[in-house]
Formats: structure tokens, sequence, C-alpha cells
């Protein structure tokens, strides 16, 4: 390295060779420790609250009290403090970088709804406290309704399931009320090949038998077998749109047209809204329900797996079946319908607890009013455009799944490119984390041999994308070089090498337990 | 706009590389019909300032639990959460990541996910936990469909001292799946009533302690009972806390047990976000719903956590999964974890212990108002008590007097035609004085 390069960024030729053969003598590597459980500690009767003693004792109680040791170890607030961060340290995030999810929809949260969430007036408000109390957090929830309603050009929300897949769930839960109520219980729900996992899996758990419909060459819903699986037996048919494969369906008003001719439902799974929102309206489609994974399109934060939220958006047919609770206004502000009375006599019931995912809730309306209508439709286009300048600048490298006409949010890649290098879409992602990036969906849509689905979303810089591509072509370039260890024995960086799955799921240790004889004293009373 | 870091140029450049002349060629397999060309009637982007400015101002609509006397519970709890807890979860590492599917790179969600399994197991005494469900209510529901599973029986027992919102919610999911429930009559002791309505077709009792009007029961004997006829027993619980001072379900002969667990580690956030706690015995894990973090090896031999068992959710099996659920509470099992971690088990043993103190002295006001009759003898930090009139008149009569006195039944489940019965629950946060005032209000206006 020469002087005048002090103080510049590293070039790629500057880096050295890979395994230097170096080992710490602990284990750690480096800022990333080793992190034993808490289990593991010394905490066993220690604690890390200041709670004031109790004199009252609860002999009222009898044998009801709890006399075996529990089994928690306790840490002090600087040992939990520097055991969760270092804990943390050992994940990627999109803070981070680039989070290529296809499907997850991984952008940017903004903090701003995180302060918005923590207000008093909404984090520390009890579900069931007097409505004289709650009025902001009603109208809170009736600007949410409005706003889902007018994006999307339907006439009804329920706001209460918790996450896309309980959204599925109530969606389904209406149309099964509403063929109830014709007197026409039909026993079947089509779904494509391609579809997500959840759909045949809720279809499944509402009762219904799934029948698959094919797919066309071109990754879009075969008309013909749609045709040919409709008949006097099929409840609905469950859609993504945009698909899975990141395509729009070209002929989805033909599609709505059928079904309904049929006398079945238009499910919609609206896990890739955000594709479209601002630009297409689902209710202009001929949509009858379809969920919103507010935890997708509107930035909640995913958290590690949760919590989302997954308000479904309802036609007029369907409108009258939507579970409790729901807001209206009365002659004394808001109020809240909560059980199937009178005026929600066709009500299904209900899809948990109290009102649905409040915090969510907060953090997608302030997303919302942050973009405005205007910002939305940037949103939609800017997410579409990433996506096509990805699938452009891979093309020369990867093999696109479907190269015809634009993609929308999310460009998907085959594996054919890797025929013949020994690599798999496995070895390949798994080789991504050592160049900084998360991995792009893999294997999905089942449809696609090797899937690669990759979504950057609209909150990445020109900047970042062609980081991620410089990464992927360099990256295909080795993989056809027949550099193949750097895939096969990928990830070499990551806190850990690759985990071995299998032996998890042949003997599973679920959670952790005291060695035999070794056991900590207060569990050894046990 | 602040979130979108293209420039006009970049978008310009892009569109040159892609080979198309305007943002509309990516849209063009949208058919003309539905392509939105006219604005939304809806406002413009709006700035920091301008957006808190409004939702400031909703909040401040609202009367926060804070605020003043404060008594209710009915599966939602006001407890006070350590700063550090809100600081571990807002980490961007924890805050802003997926669900753990790149294990190399997500160790830190799943050793959190393995102790919180760990945590959870052990705080219900039963073997296996998973890594949330959505909340208490849709967690009792999936129990109810597991116990199908687990005996191929199609009727479910639930006692009528669960939560009526538990109630429904399970009779809503599991009646579409097929299942026949039989919900009793809602009362306010009558957990053991559940024994006479077991038969050999029933797959699952459902009983919850502390129950709805907070009755703390021993449920041993049903627990024998449904075993004896090839049945489940599920247990519930809505207040997390009480595991730190009465018997564990396992302790009592449970199958499973579920609970909401947001009283640990999460604010009251008007409902949700919530997180579901689920176990069960060992035998019985092939059958669960949900993730499951498990332990294994890398490639050099290090220990690490992976999800694991997958073969039971939906992204494999699909319509043969054991639940459609995918997103659950993974932050809020953060915060579980994070906040219990904190208190150990002799915090928690001194926080259960201060609940119910807290809640005895509750109790002993409220029963000194003559014309006020203290329904629940055994408790944990709520009781159900019976007023001389209806209710929620009187929680709006004593609104006026600054106290949230507590959540009249009727609003849970209005048919159960106990409209002078009101729930009260005390928490480490009650003052004394908070007490010394209700009871002073009540006294007075029934007085």
């Amino acid at each position: 390295m020469t002087m005048q390069t002090v103080g510049r960024p590293t070039r790629p030729e500057d880096v050295q060779p890979l395994d230097s053969g170096f080992a710490s003598l602990t284990g750690g590597r480096g800022l990333l420790q080793d992190e034993a459980l808490i289990f593991e500690r010394d905490g066993w009767g220690k604690t890390g609250v200041d709670l004031p003693a109790v004199d009252a004792a609860a002999d009222d109680l009898g044998d009801l009290v709890r006399k075996s040791p529990i089994g928690l170890p306790g840490l002090s607030e600087p040992e939990a403090m520097r055991h969760y961060v270092r804990l943390s340290q050992k994940n990627h995030a999109i803070d981070l970088a680039l989070y290529p999810l296809g499907s997850c929809t991984m952008k940017h949260n903004p903090r701003l709804n995180e302060k918005m969430a923590r207000l008093a007036g909404f984090a520390d408000l009890h579900p069931m406290a007097p409505l004289p109390t709650i009025q902001g957090a009603l109208t809170l929830m009736d600007r949410l309704s409005h706003w889902l309603k007018t994006l999307t050009g339907m006439p009804a929300v329920a706001l209460s399931p918790k996450a896309g897949a309980h959204g599925e769930l109530c969606g389904l839960l209406a149309i099964r009320a509403a063929h109830e109520a014709k007197g026409d219980p039909r026993r079947r729900v089509l779904v494509p090949t391609s579809a997500h996992g959840t759909n045949p899996a809720t279809a499944a758990f509402v009762g219904y038998s799934v029948t698959e419909i094919a797919q066309t060459d071109d990754g879009r819903v075969d008309l013909a077998d749609l045709e040919a699986k409709l008949g006097p037996d099929v409840a609905a048919i469950m859609v993504t749109n945009p698909n899975t494969c990141g395509l729009f369906e070209r002929d989805i008003i033909e599609i709505a047209r059928l079904t309904h001719a049929a006398g079945a439902y238009f499910y919609c799974d609206g896990a890739n809204f955000n594709a479209i929102v601002g630009r297409v309206r689902p209710g202009d489609l001929g949509v009858d329900a379809m969920h919103i994974n507010l935890h997708k399109t509107f930035s909640t934060p995913h958290g590690g797996g949760g919590p989302g939220a997954g308000p479904v958006v309802l036609s007029e047919a369907l409108a009258p079946f939507a579970p409790a609770p729901w807001v209206v206004h009365g002659p004394e502000g808001l109020t809240l319908v909560e059980e199937t009375v009178e005026e929600a006599a066709q009500a299904f019931g209900r899809m948990s607890a109290f009102h649905g995912q409040m915090g969510m809730f907060v953090r997608a309306y302030a997303y919302m009013r942050s973009h405005g209508a205007d910002g939305l439709r940037q949103v939609a286009e800017d997410a579409v455009l990433n996506a096509n300048y990805i699938k452009a600048r891979l093309s020369g490298v990867m093999t696109p799944a479907f190269p015809e006409g634009p993609c929308m949010h999310e460009a998907l890649f085959d594996d054919s490119w890797l025929e013949g290098t020994g690599v798999t879409t496995l070895d390949f992602a798994k080789a991504m984390i050592d160049e900084g990036f998360h991995p792009m969906t893999m294997y999905f849509p089942l449809v696609v041999h090797g899937a690669m689905l990759i979504e950057p979303t609209e909150t990445e810089s020109k900047q970042e994308l062609d980081r991620f591509c410089e990464a992927l072509i360099a990256l295909a370039t080795a993989a056809k070089a027949g550099d193949v260890d750097r895939f096969k024995g990928a990830p070499y960086l990551a806190p850990m090498r690759r985990l071995d799955e299998t032996l998890a799921a042949r003997k599973p240790r679920l959670t952790w337990k005291p060695e035999p004889g070794v056991a900590p004293a207060p569990l050894a009373a046990e | 706009m602040r979130y979108l870091p293209l420039t006009p140029d970049d978008r310009a450049q892009m569109l040159g590389v892609i080979g198309a002349a305007t943002i509309d060629d990516l849209f063009a397999d949208v058919p003309a019909a539905a392509r939105k060309s006219e604005p939304f009637d809806l406002p413009h982007h709006a700035g920091e300032l301008e957006v808190e400015r409004e939702l400031s101002g909703l909040a401040g609509l609202n009367r926060a639990a804070g605020a003043g006397p404060f008594f209710c519970g009915a599966g939602a709890y006001r407890h006070h959460v350590p700063a550090t807890v809100d600081h571990i979860i807002q980490r961007s590492e924890f805050l802003t990541s997926y669900t753990p599917y790149q294990p190399e790179i997500a160790q830190g969600t799943l050793q959190v996910l393995f102790e919180f399994q760990t945590q959870v197991a052990a705080l219900t005494g039963l073997d296996v936990a998973n890594a949330s469900m959505y909340d208490g209510s849709t967690a009792c529901a999936e129990a109810v469909m597991m116990a199908r599973r687990v005996t191929r029986r199609k009727r479910a027992v639930l006692s009528g001292g669960l939560h009526p919102h538990y109630a429904a919610t399970t009779q809503t999911i599991a009646h579409a799946e097929g299942m026949d429930i039989v919900r009793q009559t809602v009362a306010i002791d009558a957990e053991a009533a559940v024994i006479e309505a077991i038969d050999s077709e029933t797959a699952c009792v459902v009983v919850q302690t502390p129950n709805v009007f907070g009755v703390a029961t021993d449920v041993t004997a049903i627990a024998e009972a449904a075993h004896a006829a090839g049945a489940l027993l599920i247990v519930v619980t809505t207040e997390a806390v009480s595991y730190g001072l009465l018997k564990s379900p396992g302790e009592m002969g449970a199958d499973i047990a579920v609970a909401e667990g947001q009283s640990i580690g999460n604010a009251l956030n008007f409902g949700g976000p919530y997180i579901g706690l689920f176990t069960c015995k060992e035998k019985l894990v092939r059958q669960m719903p949900g993730r499951l973090c498990g332990e294994t090896v890398d490639a050099d031999g290090r220990r690490g956590f992976v999800l694991t068992l997958s073969t039971r959710e939906q992204h494999i099996r699909r319509d043969k999964a054991t639940s459609n659920i995918c997103t659950n509470s993974g932050l809020c099992a953060l915060a579980f974890t994070v906040h219990l971690s904190l208190l150990g088990e002799t915090g928690l043993r001194q926080l259960a212990a201060i609940n119910h103190a807290k809640t005895q002295r509750l109790a002993k006001a409220l029963a000194a108002i003559p014309g006020v009759e203290v329904l629940t003898k055994r408790y944990f930090n709520e009781i159900a008590i019976r007023l001389p009139g209806n209710a929620t008149q009187m929680v709006e009569a004593l609104l006026e007097d600054g106290i949230v006195a507590g959540v009249p039944f009727s609003r849970l489940d209005p048919a159960a035609g106990l409209d002078d019965v009101l729930l009260c629950a005390a928490t480490e946060t009650t003052l004394d004085e908070d007490i010394d005032a209700f009871a002073q209000a009540l006294s007075r206006r029934i007085g």
C-alpha cells in the first residue's frame, strides 16, 4: 500500500486473500464475542430490577402457591445490556445493507414511526379503557381505514387480523360465511402453483380442499386451466398480484370475471401491494378480499419475525360478514362495535382478543401521512424501477426466469446459469453473505428451478444497487470460473459458518437443559 | 420525499440501462382499465414535524393508563417495563431484521428465541415452547386445533371462566376447521364443571387460571379426568406474571399451556401487538404450530441455533401444515426475554408477590363498601366485584372522578347477564392512594 492510499477507501485489488490461518485463543472474533446463554452464566438468584419489599403473605392462596423452583436466571442491568447488544451484533439488518428477500419487502423503517407508537396516548392505552378515553385511538383507526379503503378502492376494511396469514384467514372466513348465508356452502379453493405456502395452508385451516391451478410459460395463471377447474363447488380463488414471480397478472380482470361467473369469490394475496400502491386499485380489478401486510407495504418493522399486521379490505358482497370489532361514528363521538349485536348480525365472529395491532396501525399511518398520495405512488414506481434495474444489470451473467417484458417489484432468476458449475442456488446465496449482503429468497416460488427472488424495495439508492449488482456479478463470474470452494464452504466471514439443519431436526434440542450432575444449585432441588 | 433515495437523474439513467422510455413502460402489464392516473383524494406528503403534530394530537385525545388511578385488566395488564428493554428492542439489528431463515447472520435473533423458549417452558412447567404466536387468544385457538390433530377427535369443551374474546376467537377459528366447540355457561367459579362435560369424543378441555374473573384454580383434578377419557387439558393464562406466584400448568397436569405474554416486557398498546406463549409436552412437539428454534453446530463444530422441525410449517408443507402462521411476534418475544432476564426468578417472584399484595389491599378496600360484593376469593391480581347497579354506568360515573375503575364484564360478553359485575386489577404500578381514592369515590357514588 502506498502513502497516497491512506484515508482512501480500500480498493478490491488491495484485499488480501482469505484464510490467514489465524485463530483467536478464546473463540472470539475481534469485537464479535462468543456469548453464552443466560442459563450458562452465574445469574441464579440474581436480579436486575429493584422492587419494593412485600410484607403481605399469600396465605389466602393455600396450595395454589408455586413451591418448586422455576428455573430462571437473572442478569444485572449492565450484564443484560451487554448480553443482548453482543447478540444483536450477530444479526444482519436493513439498517446495515440491502436485504433483498423477495416477497418479504425489507425496506427502510422510519424512526419517526417508532417514536409515534411510543407516545403514552397510544402505548400506555388499555384496549378495554372506557370509550370517552380512547377517542384518539379510534380516530386513528378510522383514518387508517379511510386510507386503506381509498388506496385499494374497496368499500370496507377489517383491521383486526394480526399478520398476513391471519388476514388470509379473515378473508376466507368472510367468503365462507357469505356462501353459507346463501345456503351454498362450497368445498374447494383454487390456488396457483406459485402461491405463498400460507394460501393453501389457510384454505385447509378453514376446512376447504385445495386445487392447484397451472401456470403458463410466461409465469401467469393459466386461464384455460382455471376455467376447467372452476365449478359449482369452488368457493374462492386465491391469487397473488403482482404474483410471486414478480409479474403482474395481465388477465386479472378476466380471472375475476370467470371467478364471479362461477359464483366464487376472488381473494387477492396482497403481499405485493407495494408494487402497485398509488397506481392500481385492487377494487378496480374485481377483488373481493385482500389482506395488506402493513409490515411490508407500509413499512412497520419486521422485528426478526414480527409483529406484523394484516388488515383485510372487503367488497360490498363480503363487507356484511366482517369480524368484530369495528369503529362507527355515533352521536357522542366514535364507538366500537365489539360483539355480534344487531347491526353486526352477519359478522362471522372474532379473529383475536381486542382490536388488532394498534402499535402497527400508528406506525403505518405515520408512514402513509409522511408519503402522502404522491409519495406512495413514487414508492411503487421506484420499487419497480429498482427491480428492473437489477434484472437488467444481472441478466448478462444470470438467467432471468421470465426474460420477456418488465418485472414488477422483484426480479426472479432461475439456476440454469449455474448448470455445470457445481454451485447451487444455496451455495451462491451463502457466498453473498461473505460479500456483506443478505441472500435473496431462494427456492421460492416453487415453479422456478433453483429460484432466486430479489426484491430491492424503493429505499435503496442507486449507489447501493450498483454495489449489490457488482458483488453478484463478481460472484457469478467466480462460479462460472470454477472457484467452487468459495461457494461450497460459504459463508467464511459471517459470525457462524454454515449450520447443520439436518442435525437440528434429527435430534431436536429446543430448550437449554442443565448437564446431568452439574445442575446449578437453584435447580438441583428439583 | 425523505425516504426515497433516487434522484430524477438516477431514475433517468436507470431507465436507460433497462431500455425503457418512461416509468409507465414498466407498468405495461397492468390492463389499461385498471391504471389509475388521476390523483387520489388523499393529502400529499408531509414533513416529520407535521406528522408528529397530527399524531401527538390524536394521542392527546386518549387518556393514558398512567394518567391517574387505573384498574383495567381483563387480559391486558399495565406493568412497569425497564428502560433497558425498549433500548434493546430498538437496536437496528433486532428491529430491522427478518425472520431468521439465514442462521449464519441471524444468531442474535435465534439465540434470543432459544432463551425465550427455555424461559417460557420453565414458567409453564412444560417441556417445549415455540417461538411465539400472535397473542394469547389465537394461541388458545391453535391449541384446540392441535388437540384435534393429536387425539383425532373433534369436540372441545371451553370452561365458562375462559375470557370471552378467547372463547369467541376459538369458536370462530376452530369451528371453521370443523370442530364442535362446546362453551360452558359463563360462571365465576365453575372450572370443575368441565369434568361433567368430558366424554369419549372430547379432544380437549380448555380451562383458564386465573380465569377471566380473576379466580385461580388448581386444575389437577380436571387434568386427571381429561386424561382418563383420552382428552388433553389446555390451560390458558392471560396474566403471565402470575407464573411467579401460582403453581404452573405443567405441575397441575396440563398437556398444552398457552398464555398472553404481554405483561412481561410489552406495553398495553391498546390491545396489540402482544405475544402468545405456546408450550406443550415433548411428545406432542411434532403437532405444534409455529416456529421452533433448535440447537445445532456449524461447519467448524461451533454451537449455533437454527429454525427447525419446519416440515410442520406452511412454507414447506402447504395445505398439510400444522398452522398457517408465518409472521409471529418476534420483537415482542425479545422484549419478553430481556425483561424476564432482568427480573430473574428472584425478581419475578417478588413482582408477582407485589401484584398479589396490591390486589389484596384493593379487595379489602372494596369489600368494606356496603353494597359491594367481592366475588373472587382466590385471586392473583384481579378480582370481580358485584355492584348494586349497572357496572358500565358506574365506570362512566367514576370517570368524572378521574378514576378508571375497571372493565365491566358486559363489555366482554353482553349476553352473560352479568351487567352488575366489574373486573378490577391492581399491579405494581397501582399506588395505595389510587386504591383509597377508588374506594372512596365508589363508596360515595353508591351511598
